[in-house]
């Protein structure tokens, strides 16, 4: 057994809510560099410049680089050869949210869905654990804003659909939300699983970089298929009209009910926020 | 790309009617920051016949919640956030001589109608853009409900705050329009 004190998850947690939200990562800065070569609309290539000088200002002035600072999403991989000692990994996960969003100067957004009354701390974080082999724990740190969450969905279709409806439906999620997610967007999809299980792949596929390719040759090309589908709607930057409506579009994908075609849209604004690091 | 139109708040009808779709536009002076839940608070001041926390006519409203300033900054990032959310309280300020909002995304048929029938604009703002956005507020200071945080309602001073307009009075819509020349 190897043993994680929780003051290191606290400070990594700390750490990693204030650099994701004032650094974009190069993938993505890359991948607003490729799209202005590409973008035809001229207020397009204009949003593309500002974004990429607003990145450049948040990371030397330490301010975040949307305001919308999210949800605090964290995923957990924990070697089952870890023993966490001095508390439990949610508690010490919620301090280095609490630390970071206060320390960093960071939006607190998380507030109770009737009386809409705000926790003030930016707590509670959204926690996915999962227990893997060896004696590592792995931490990813994904900001999530709301108004990318709010155009997300998740539906059941019928198998006869087949790819195409699927496809189908990931287009019409796209050309529904329109300007609302803050296009250029990152498209995630999750496809298969149960109702919950494909949200879940669909957020997940969010933390793949930029410019990587899927493993999955089959699904490799349907992303640039279904990427080239949604470019040809004409959204554009910040919707007003253009070829750069989504930067990429990522699938996970995994077996399912013989009843069922789980299909989730997860969309991602430009701020595709996400740091990760091993203890 | 066109050059930019100047101009200072408070807004005039006739400083909106000659504004058209696709316009960028570069504004300087007061304007006031709400988000829903301010919004519906106006609303219900309204509806009870109470004053405002400030004086509607010819004003700005930008659809923000700030983050936390620095020390020695006036503002954190404040970029728009997605203006749908208001669209249920806009007409209403909109026909008490609101003439402005700033935010981002697709409003509704009811706020474009107001719009055109009150002569209003709605200006967007490049969403995701806070840090940038930020360097053009000069200062900002809660003018009403400190308790909602960052929904609180602002008074901006913002110089060449940099904005494009989305729907004109004259029923444009630079969403559908863009959409239009670039699909294919």
């Amino acid at each position: 057994m190897r043993e994680i004190h929780v003051n290191e998850i606290t400070n990594a947690i700390r750490d990693m809510a204030i650099h994701s939200n004032t650094e974009l990562g190069e993938d993505v800065l890359n991948s607003f560099k490729e799209a202005l070569e590409r973008e035809e609309s001229p207020a397009g290539k204009d949003i593309l410049q500002r974004l990429i000088e607003n990145a450049r200002i948040a990371k030397e002035e330490l301010i975040p680089m949307c305001q919308d600072t999210g949800l605090a999403v964290v995923f957990v991989e924990l070697g089952q050869d870890v023993h966490i000692v001095g508390g439990t990994l949610r508690d010490a996960v919620e301090e280095g949210v609490r630390r970071g969003y206060d320390e960093g100067y960071l939006r607190k957004s998380a507030c109770h869905p009737f009386t809409r009354q705000n926790t003030g701390d930016n707590t509670p974080a959204i926690i996915h654990i999962d227990l893997v082999a060896g004696d590592r724990l792995k931490l990813i740190f994904a900001p999530k804003g709301g108004g990318s969450e709010n155009m997300s969905r998740v539906t059941m279709l019928t198998p006869a659909v087949g790819v195409q409806g699927v496809k189908e439906f990931v287009v019409q999620r796209v050309k529904e939300a329109g300007p609302n997610p803050c296009p250029p967007t990152i498209v995630g999809v999750g496809i298969g699983g149960t109702f919950e299980q494909a949200a879940l792949l669909a957020k997940k596929s969010l933390l793949r970089p930029l410019g990587s390719s899927n493993p999955d040759p089959e699904l490799d090309r349907l992303e640039k298929e279904w990427l080239e589908d949604i470019n040809r709607l004409g959204i554009g930057p910040q919707g007003l009209g253009g070829r750069t409506t989504s930067l990429a579009v990522h699938i996970n994908m995994m077996m399912c009910h013989i009843a069922s075609l789980p299909v989730a849209v997860n969309i991602q604004c430009h701020s595709a926020r996400h740091k990760e690091v091993e203890l | 790309m066109e050059q930019a139109i100047r101009l200072t708040t408070p807004l005039t009808s006739a400083d909106v009617e000659k504004l058209r779709i696709g316009d960028r536009v570069i504004l300087t002076g007061v304007i006031f920051t709400a988000r829903d839940a301010a919004h519906k608070r106006l609303i219900q001041l309204l509806e009870t016949g109470e004053s405002l926390p400030f004086d509607l006519q010819g004003q700005v409203i930008y659809y923000v919640g700030p983050s936390p300033a620095k020390p020695g900054r006036p503002i954190g990032a404040a970029g728009p956030t997605t203006s749908y959310r208001m669209d249920a309280y806009a007409p209403e300020l909109i026909s008490r001589g609101l003439k402005g909002m700033i935010g981002k995304g697709a409003r509704n048929q009811a706020v474009k109608d107001a719009m055109q029938q009150h002569k209003a604009v709605y200006f967007a703002a490049i969403g995701g853009a806070g840090a940038l956005m930020a360097q053009s507020i000069l200062s900002a200071e809660v003018i009403a409900y400190p308790e909602l945080g960052p929904e609180a309602i602002r008074r901006l001073e913002v110089k060449d705050f940099p904005v494009i307009v989305v729907n004109d009075t004259h029923g444009g819509d630079l969403y559908v329009e863009g959409v239009k020349t670039y699909a294919r």
